[in-house]
């Protein structure tokens, strides 16, 4: 399949600082892909260079096989989404729509009628002749994607722009763009330091820290086969031991765990015996109380509190040496015995815990 | 209760007293004043022969027009070069240089106004500084007279408004958020389509207290007028001023005053109204 963006080896630096460093992906056309990391990761920075509101120190970018060095942006064939939206405040939801379209030199008839099918579209028909001020929040959010996508852009660039609203509504504009972008097939690249959003969302995720990709896959690849231990970490809910490797070898590998739990887990990178390891894993591999405790890892734990949330339930557990663990809760009324203060064993599979070689920092 | 009515009538009293002693009053008794005067015989009769002989006698209206005339080309003027500078000093200038800027701005006005435009006149008379150049670089044999020409005046018409127009100008411009001119850019605009259909929009209410407060200091200027014009450039104010001053007729004088008050609210509303915005709006 063809890319409709292109980054090579793409670096920014502010002074000394590299705020994006040595990046490279591309994007297949009409997919939906997501860049996911922590705040001030270089994100917003990495966007800006593809809009071309900031001059790359050095890398290539190629939209639709065409080099952008030195196209403005407003030549580029991409359209930003801004953080906070920045629809023009002086005028009307049709005239913010509008606003591209006049500037392509089109006319009255014409512009008018693309507004109404791009407003019809989005889900706000009959909305053109309101004030920007008057609408919510996520008929602001959909105003502005709205006068993006009436330009018909090759790609369009989205800053975090569900950052500004609630719980509730995110949860339901995650659903609508995701549909939205079926519906129109324009390629969209999403940045989001919220990990939900990437893995719902996206046909494929980047994960970021600090200037590099630290990984970039299918969601279902991030959550289950992290490459790394940020990765493992950032996506997703985990539990962390840090421990000693004991053996190892092409199944995986053995850890002591500094509390004295003797696990085996799957190996990720070089886990040498006699080295030090961190082993990751998911609340949700864990059962609790394993009819089959056959050729699985067990511990006994004390449950401290049970995070009731619905479907996403959890139990939060301690070990004898107070090291806190979640485990998932299942809510098939199985475990409606368990109260704060028992003791419950613990089960897991080897092939669900990943060892990562420990490093010093990060 | 009580008390918080009595603060407030207390604090309210100096505003009652300064708008009463210092501007009610004076108008009334102007207004009076101009609708006096004497018929054949010397008795003091109530007439409008102050407002009529304003009609009658061209040299009056005629000055009365150029005046206006030159006062709205002075904030036009004033408004295409602050527009820029304003937008410098909001937008492109880092903070601390943005600080430095204002104080320029603002270091002429230290000195009176008097000052100010004879530093003018020792730039541009003609054995002043600008024509010892001219003649050193070759470029004239003669001195030029640049002084005592209209364009002098607006010259320094427009140097006295600057700060009046780029102060509400650079406050207004600070509240506009880049992003929406980043979004303009990124929606395909060009540079003057922003300055158009962004900037300039968003920069109304300061465009207008801006160009009301430069319009309405101009038409009563009387200094630059008559230190920096020609001859034949007179300004209104100072028919006023020879009426009150050389002819000592108070009543002519007053009549002319209230017709300059006129034709200011008459320009001010005539801009509002085209500008579509109300008083109110641009004050808050
Ligand atoms: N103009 C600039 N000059 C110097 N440093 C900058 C500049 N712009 C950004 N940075 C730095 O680059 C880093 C990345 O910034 P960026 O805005 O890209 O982060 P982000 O990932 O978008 O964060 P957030 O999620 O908070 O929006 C930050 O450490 C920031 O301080
Ligand atoms: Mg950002």
């Amino acid at each position: 399949m063809a890319s409709d963006l292109s980054v090579r080896n793409l670096t920014k630096r502010f002074g000394e600082f590299k705020a994006v460093d040595e990046v490279s992906f591309d994007v297949p056309a009409g997919s939906f892909f997501s860049i996911l990391g922590p705040s001030g990761c270089g994100k917003t920075t990495l966007l800006r260079m593809v809009a071309g509101f900031e001059a790359q120190s050095s890398g290539v970018i190629e939209i639709r096989g065409k080099d952008m060095a030195d196209v403005a942006p407003n030549r580029r064939p991409v359209n930003l989404v801004f953080q906070h939206l920045a629809l023009f405040p002086m005028m009307s939801v049709a005239e913010n729509i509008a606003f591209g379209l006049k500037r392509r030199g089109l006319k009255g008839a014409e512009v008018g009628r693309r507004v109404e099918a791009m407003l019809e579209r989005v889900g706000l028909p009959g909305y053109g002749p309101k004030s920007v001020n008057q609408l919510s929040g996520g008929q602001k959010q959909r105003v502005a994607i709205a006068r993006c996508l009436v330009l018909e852009p090759s790609v369009l660039l989205l800053d975090e722009p569900l950052g500004a609203l609630d719980l509730k509504l995110r949860e339901q504009m995650k659903v609508e763009l995701k549909k939205l972008q079926a519906k129109v097939g324009t390629t969209f690249i999403y940045i989001t330091h919220d990990q939900s959003e990437a893995l719902v969302m996206s046909d494929r995720v980047a994960v970021m820290n600090r200037g590099r990709f630290e990984q970039i896959g299918r969601p279902q690849e991030l959550y289950g086969e992290p490459a790394t231990p940020f990765v493992a970490r950032f996506v997703g809910e985990n539990n962390v031991w840090s421990g000693e490797v004991t053996a190892s070898d092409a199944a995986g590998a053995t850890i002591r765990t500094d509390e004295g739990f003797v696990f085996k887990a799957r190996a990720k990178g070089a886990c040498a015996p006699g080295g030090r390891a961190d082993l990751y894993l998911r609340p949700e591999a864990m059962r609790i109380e394993p009819r089959e405790a056959e050729g699985l890892n067990t511990f006994a734990v004390t449950v401290k509190a049970i995070l009731f949330d619905g479907a996403n339930s959890r139990l939060l557990t301690v070990t004898e040496q107070e090291h806190e663990l979640l485990v998932s809760l299942p809510q098939n009324r199985r475990f409606d015995h368990i109260a704060p203060g028992q003791r419950i064993t613990v089960g897991w599979h080897p092939d669900s815990g990943l060892c990562f070689p420990a490093m010093g920092a990060s | 209760m009580k008390g918080s009515r009595l603060a407030f009538a207390i604090f309210l009293a100096p505003v009652a007293a300064w708008l009463f002693l210092l501007i009610v009053l004076p108008h009334v008794d102007l207004l009076l004043m101009s609708l006096r005067g004497k018929d054949e015989l010397g008795e003091r009769v109530w007439t409008l022969a102050n407002y009529m002989n304003f009609f009658t006698e061209p040299v009056y209206w005629l000055t009365f027009v150029r005046t206006a005339l030159y006062a709205v080309i002075t904030t036009a003027i004033t408004f295409c070069i602050a527009m820029p500078v304003s937008f410098y000093i909001a937008k492109v200038a880092r903070p601390r240089v943005q600080g430095a800027l204002m104080v320029l701005l603002l270091l002429p006005f230290w000195v009176s106004e008097l000052v100010r435009v004879y530093g003018w006149m020792i730039l541009l008379r003609e054995s002043g500084v600008l024509n010892f150049f001219l003649m050193k670089l070759g470029l004239t044999q003669k001195p030029v007279e640049m002084l005592y020409t209209d364009a002098a005046m607006i010259l320094g018409l427009v140097y006295t408004s600057m700060l009046f127009m780029v102060v509400p100008l650079v406050s207004v411009m600070d509240s506009l958020d880049d992003s929406l001119i980043e979004a303009a850019y990124d929606l395909g605009a060009g540079k003057w389509t922003i300055w158009r259909t962004i900037i300039i929009p968003h920069c109304k209410p300061g465009i207008t207290s801006g160009a009301i407060v430069v319009f309405m200091l101009t038409l009563g200027n009387y200094l630059t007028p008559n230190l920096m014009g020609g001859k034949n450039s007179l300004w209104f104010t100072e028919q006023i001023y020879n009426q009150f001053i050389a002819s000592f007729n108070w009543n002519q004088g007053s009549a002319f005053g209230f017709l300059l008050l006129a034709l200011s609210s008459l320009i001010i509303w005539l801009g509002l109204k085209l500008s579509r915005q109300k008083l109110g709006e641009v004050a808050s």
